[in-house]
């Protein structure tokens, strides 16, 4: 699995830098032998916006890894050995549940793009409607599974796991709240205006990429909970 | 419903210019207003950190003699002025301000790609400007704490700002990344997506190079910042211990434990550093058009500019701990830093050498834009050769602390890009209001700004070479090695400074006036090749091309091509008998 | 051309500059020579590279400037150009980057005979701590510190009671002996450097730190804090005085050890007040003060801190400046008094005395007073109640007369001029910025009101 993980990387490191070095080796100030008609792209608004998208995750990529650099960091104390004062926090029993939920609405998204590029308005609704809802329901867990620490008696802030444990779901929960506010607008322009399905499948096909990275995010986080 | 292309709807929009007054200057999603907006507000709060630098020396040229600059108002102001100048100024300059302006008119798209995004950006930005000037006005003040805010001390008690100075600090660096990430996600998807037919990349002018390279730098390194200062805020109003470790503060325990203080320093600095690069390789694009311009002669090496940008682009995430070779970090860390900034001092090198061959067999015309890009490369090379004092581990051991980096940063960070600051902006204010700006005073602000500036930081070096410690608000006589001199060179460079700071008054005016009675400039006043002197009217108006846009047939620097009749061909000139394509060496081809 | 000539000009006096600048690295004192070595060699690098750029680009634009006629060469690039140059300038890189490393594997190798003193720093003050007979320093932990263990060390350690402690901000060395510092902050990040040694590192609480070198030429040297520290960064001042071996070793048996300075019984009131009766002469018998004679009011004030004045009076750390009359009138007072345990005697029947407000002599505009104060309050807390940590005594319900004198007496120089007063020259630096009397008589006047605050002092 990590060895296929590591092979598909490394092909795609290698593509990437062939077509990088091809680009970059070009003589700009010779007349190119393509010519410059076969430039001629259609500016695609969707294809655009899209990579505006994935710049935009590589930023949260950066955050969040940095996060999880930090936790480690601050994990380790001084030393090699845990940092004294690191106490382990018992993951809330609620966060597997949570998960499935993202999970869940992670999959309903998915099934709205799908309903959506087949032009079909009434499905990608529906599932649209329940992969925001079980979203609501996750961050309600997450909640949920903030009172339970509280009450367990480990609310203090002087433990730096629980401080962690609080910020990286916070963070985590307003990258999705960033999403929902996306996802409202999406479903009122569906309901509102049947004729602009356009705008609404790159809405919905938007929100399925985002939705897709913090699942991989949270089940990152959560594996990095559950490992310490 | 069958699938329908989404089509450009670009063409829908682009003259639907707005019409009032709101819409257009304030309320603008047009990137040349949103630019000049930045460029405003980051010029203003320039100057704000300029009367700061003018009082710090004040303190330090004429000691005990300002009773107004208490200590804590000292260290609010080294902090404050950093600060500003660094992220505020700098940052929001070249990337809000140049990055807007340049990145659509030089590849030759309409507008940003996300309008409203772009607007939003600004507006965040001058929010953070707000918070941050807030911080003036709370109790306390601003934070003393320096502009690095290394923890314990920067929320600990015997530091200037510490109740509520650090936290509208904290706010506004959150904000202002938020609004630079706005930006930056738009600097990036434009330079991607909207370069117009036959704008390759390899064809885009060292400006965007440079800008686009450090928008993709800012994005990435930003988020350090914004971790660190949210756990920093954390630490301070929530009580966690994120950095904070144990401590005995006024003699009494404090309620932290176990937090690193060296974790922020890593997350800082690995900000920190592509930060200073997040500066100046807009810095090293635009000079490099500056000089290719106004030397007539195409830059040399432009496949070594662009791939020497990116190498330092890469390089720079792994060179940071060389500002923590004595921080206390396991030493061992040090060999390989040392080897990883020197090795980016081979690309920053060639850039150096390109610009000097770019101008050897030039055809020089010294305007202003060319004075200040050529007084750049004089104090770049400077304040770079002196980062290889620091960037050497051995090395940066006696002159950490001292005079020398204060004197070897604001060579390399402060002086240089405000150099090149300078000369864009005498170069592009003719595109920007359709007016020059008068060459007589531009002359003046020069030789003024660039011998004052060495007479600030030349002696600078040598006072740190002696140990003379930064961040002192006064030396008094009890340090047995400051010897007298100290006190002269301390006037010498307080007296330079305030003239340097003064002659700024010489441009403030001339902007300003030149903006009504400065000599008409014409399209194309410098005869430039890239796309932005190429525009139906000038200032560009809303969508920047009229109902065509350009197509791009040829580098940005094609000048004095030879065979051709004119000095200079604009990239949008097909090639033809009087306008060749193709280089010296290999001939037209076919 | 003129630009050409200038920038001529500016590497012709950049060189000048460098040969006759008064200014360059203090006479080296330890054996970190190839420090220097190593700059020096940076510097003939980037020297040379320096003025052949420049005086290239100043030719550059000289001969290419723009004339009628002249025009541009078109030349894209020249690979065999940029490699060369590449290439030497790596080879530049490597000549400096080669003996920066080699010299750092030394700075990172602590020698084997190195003896450990451990330097610890808080705002804004110096102490240090040897490791006794057994070569072994006890533990620590800053959630330990307290007035009577500043070191906060471990009292359950058995390594720790023989450690000696250095109570003053001056630490001694032996000449030509490595040693290693191993540094240590109680609050934020501190920076222990002396230039002379060329070697420095910061201090970080939580961590402790550490470098090593040895002194090779005997003398006095000033330490410096070079991490910015708070306010008081830029007077956080301390001394090392290296010297030959047998005065290292009068002054190493001239040290306390912990176990010595915990077994320091408080002072007995009872016997403190047949002591006190010479002082209550001019001080008062309620030690409430008087101003005819000059005597200021004790009671009230921080134990701490009447003990310490008391021994610099005794040692001539203070009452010896010639213009300081009344200081001098108190030094053979304080010497009457035979050791430390009278001293502690005394001060302790000096406690028990009851609190007086003193009356306000000294008038001007407290608002003024309390801007300038907010200076002071960093070392003597916001109510001026006195912090021991950074040694600043209580000002609240203080004689106001006596403490005008005091900061005039600081500011001139008159107190806290003695070498080995550290404490009297951190107060006379920042003294130094009050400029003006009216700025004192202001300041004086708000911290009177201090004293009237409810709380204050207590």
């Amino acid at each position: 699995m990590n060895l296929g993980v590591a092979v598909g990387g490394l092909i795609a490191g290698i593509v990437v830098w062939a077509i990088i070095v091809r680009q970059l080796t070009v003589k700009p100030w010779e007349l190119q032998p393509a010519g410059p008609t076969d430039e001629l792209q259609e500016i695609s608004r969707s294809k655009t916006i899209k990579v505006g998208l994935w710049v935009l995750l590589a930023v949260i990529t950066s955050l969040f890894s940095l996060f999880i650099a930090a936790y480690y960091m601050r994990m380790g104390g001084h030393g090699d050995a845990l940092a004294l004062d690191w106490t382990p926090v018992p993951e809330p029993r609620i966060l597997w549940l949570n998960t499935a939920l993202l999970v869940g609405s992670s999959i309903a998204m998915q099934w709205a793009r799908t309903n959506v590029l087949r032009g079909r308005r009434q499905g990608a609704f529906q599932a649209l409607a329940i992969a925001g809802l079980a979203t609501i329901a996750f961050l309600a867990g997450q909640i949920f599974a903030w009172q339970q620490l509280a009450e367990a008696g480990f609310f203090s802030p002087r433990n730096p796991a629980l401080a962690f444990f609080y910020l990286l779901t916070a963070v985590h929960g307003a990258h999705l709240l960033g999403g929902l506010f996306v996802w409202v607008r999406t479903l009122l322009r569906m309901r509102r205006r049947e004729h602009e399905l356009i705008d609404a499948r790159l809405s919905v096909e938007l929100c399925a990429v985002y939705w897709h990275y913090l699942l991989i995010v949270w089940l990152v986080l959560f594996a990095l909970l559950l490992s310490t | 419903m069958a699938f329908v292309a989404i089509a450009d709807r670009d063409h829908e929009h682009a003259h639907d210019e707005p019409h009032s007054w709101i819409r257009k200057y304030v309320w603008s999603q047009d990137h040349k207003v949103i630019a000049i907006q930045y460029g405003t507000v980051a010029i203003l709060i320039g100057l704000v950190a300029l009367v700061m630098s003018v009082l710090m020396r004040l303190q330090l040229g004429f000691p005990n003699t300002f009773s107004f600059i208490a200590p804590q108002d000292y260290y609010q102001f080294i902090t404050m002025h950093g600060m500003i100048m660094v992220i505020y100024l700098l940052t929001a300059l070249f990337l809000g301000g140049f990055g807007n302006y340049l990145i659509p008119l030089m590849c030759g798209s309409r507008d940003m790609v996300f309008p409203y995004m772009n607007m939003l950006s600004f507006w965040f930005y001058l929010l953070s400007v707000l918070v941050l000037v807030a911080g003036f006005f709370v109790p306390g003040g601003p934070t003393g704490a320096g502009w690095t805010l290394y923890p314990p001390q920067a929320i600990a008690a015997g530091t200037p700002g510490v109740s509520w100075g650090i936290i509208t600090m904290l706010a506004s660096l959150a904000i202002f990344i938020v609004a630079f990430t706005m930006g930056g996600l738009n600097y990036v998807t434009t330079v991607l997506q909207a370069r117009c037919r036959g704008m390759t990349l390899m064809r885009m002018p060292l400006s965007v190079w440079g800008i686009f390279t450090a928008s993709i730098l800012g994005l990435l390194a930003f988020p350090a910042l914004f971790v660190s200062a949210i756990m920093l805020l954390l630490d301070a109003v929530a009580g966690t211990s994120f950095f904070m470790p144990a401590m005995s503060s006024m003699g009494e325990t404090t309620q932290y434990s176990g937090g690193s203080p060296l974790l922020f320093q890593h997350l800082f600095w690995f900000f920190g550093h592509p930060e200073v690069y997040i500066v100046a390789l807009p810095a090293f694009g635009i000079v490099s058009d500056l000089i290719s311009t106004h030397a007539r002669r195409n830059i040399f090496g432009y496949r070594m500019m662009v791939w020497a940008i990116l190498a330092i682009g890469c390089l720079s995430f792994v060179v940071w701990a060389h500002h923590m070779y004595i921080s206390g970090m396991n030493p061992y860390f040090g060999f390989f830093f040392a080897t990883t900034t020197l090795i980016i001092a081979v690309p920053t090198a060639i850039k150096v050498y390109n610009w000097v061959l770019t101008i050897w067999r030039g055809d020089v015309h010294l305007t202003v834009p060319m004075l200040f890009a050529i007084g750049f490369i004089f104090t770049f090379v400077n304040g770079g050769l002196t980062g290889l004092f620091l960037g050497n581990v051995t090395v940066d051991v006696p002159l950490s602390g001292t005079y020398f980096v204060v004197a070897h940063f604001h060579m390399v960070m402060g002086v240089s890009p405000i150099l090149v600051v300078f000369g864009a902006i005498y170069h592009w204010y003719p595109k920007i209001t359709g007016r020059m700006l008068d060459e007589t005073l531009g002359k003046w602000h020069f030789w003024l700004t660039f011998l004052g500036t060495y007479s600030i930081y030349l002696p600078m070096h040598y006072l740190g070479f002696l140990g003379v410690p930064r961040r002192y608000y006064a030396y008094d006589s009890s340090i047995e090695f400051i010897p007298e001199s100290v006190q002269f060179a301390n006037e010498w460079i307080t007296i330079s400074a305030i003239i340097v700071a003064l002659v700024q008054l010489i441009f403030l005016f001339n902007l300003i006036w030149s903006y009504r009675h400065g000599k008409e400039a014409g399209p194309n006043p410098w005869r430039a090749t890239s796309l932005e002197w190429q525009t139906p009217e000038t200032p560009p108006k809303h969508g920047n091309w009229g109902k065509q846009l350009p197509v791009v047939y040829r580098w940005a620097y094609d000048y004095n091509v030879p065979g051709a009749p004119d000095d200079f061909i604009p990239q949008n000139v097909p090639p033809g008998p009087q306008t060749p394509a193709g280089s010296h060496d290999h001939g037209p081809q076919p | 051309m003129a630009l050409a000539l200038v920038l001529i000009l500016l590497v012709v006096a950049t060189v000048l500059f460098h040969f006759l600048s008064p200014w360059w690295f203090t006479p080296i004192a330890s054996n970190w020579q190839t420090v220097d070595a190593t700059v020096n060699v940076t510097f003939w690098v980037t020297g040379i590279v320096f003025i052949l750029v420049n005086l290239f680009l100043a030719y550059a634009v000289y001969r290419y400037r723009h004339r009628a006629g002249q025009k541009a060469h078109y030349e894209p690039e020249n690979k065999k150009l940029e490699w060369w140059l590449t290439g030497l300038t790596t080879v530049g890189i490597a000549a400096m980057l080669a003996p920066g490393l080699s010299v750092w594997a030394k700075f990172v190798t602590v020698p084997d005979n190195a003896s450990v003193v451990e330097v610890v720093g808080q705002q804004w003050n110096w102490s240090y701590r040897l490791p006794g007979n057994d070569g072994q320093l006890g533990k620590s932990d800053v959630r330990l510190v307290s007035l009577d263990n500043p070191f906060g060390l471990d009292k359950n350690d058995p390594a720790s009671a023989d450690d000696l402690l250095v109570p003053s901000a001056q630490l001694h060395m032996p000449v030509d002996k490595p040693v290693k510092l191993q540094l240590r902050a109680k609050d934020v990040n501190h920076q222990f450097a002396v230039p002379q040694f060329r070697v420095k590192m910061d201090m970080v609480p939580g961590m402790i730190t550490y470098f090593w070198f040895t002194p090779t030429r005997t003398g006095e040297f000033d330490v410096l804090c070079e991490q910015l520290c708070g306010l008081a960064h830029f007077i956080m001042r301390g001394r090392v005085v290296v010297q030959d071996q047998e005065d290292y070793e009068r002054w190493l048996a001239s040290l306390p050890t912990f176990a010595s300075t915990q077994a320091e019984i408080a002072g007995d009131p009872a016997a403190g007040e047949a002591l006190y009766a010479t002082c209550s002469a001019c001080h008062g018998a309620q030690a409430e003060g008087n101003r005819d004679l000059n005597a200021p009011k004790l009671s009230g004030q921080a134990a701490w801190y009447l003990v310490r004045q008391l021994q610099d009076f005794k040692a001539g750390r203070r009452g010896t400046h010639e213009a300081d009359t009344f200081g001098q009138q108190m030094a053979p007072f304080a010497n009457m008094l035979p050791d430390d345990a009278a001293i502690r005697n005394v001060v302790a029947y000096i406690t028990t005395l009851p609190e007086v407000r003193p009356a306000a002599t000294v008038l001007g505009n407290p608002e003024r007073g309390a801007k300038t104060y907010a200076t002071c309050a960093a070392c003597h807390g916001a109510q001026g109640q006195g912090i021991w940590s950074t040694r600043a005594p209580r000002l609240a319900n203080q004689s106001d007369w006596y403490m005008e004198r005091q900061l005039k007496n600081f500011r001139d120089g008159i107190r806290g001029a003695h070498r080995e007063n550290f404490d009297g020259a951190q107060m006379a630096a920042i003294a130094k910025y009050l400029t003006d009397d009216q700025a004192i008589t202001d300041l004086i006047d708000y911290m009177h009101n201090l004293g009237a605050q409810p709380g204050a002092g207590s």
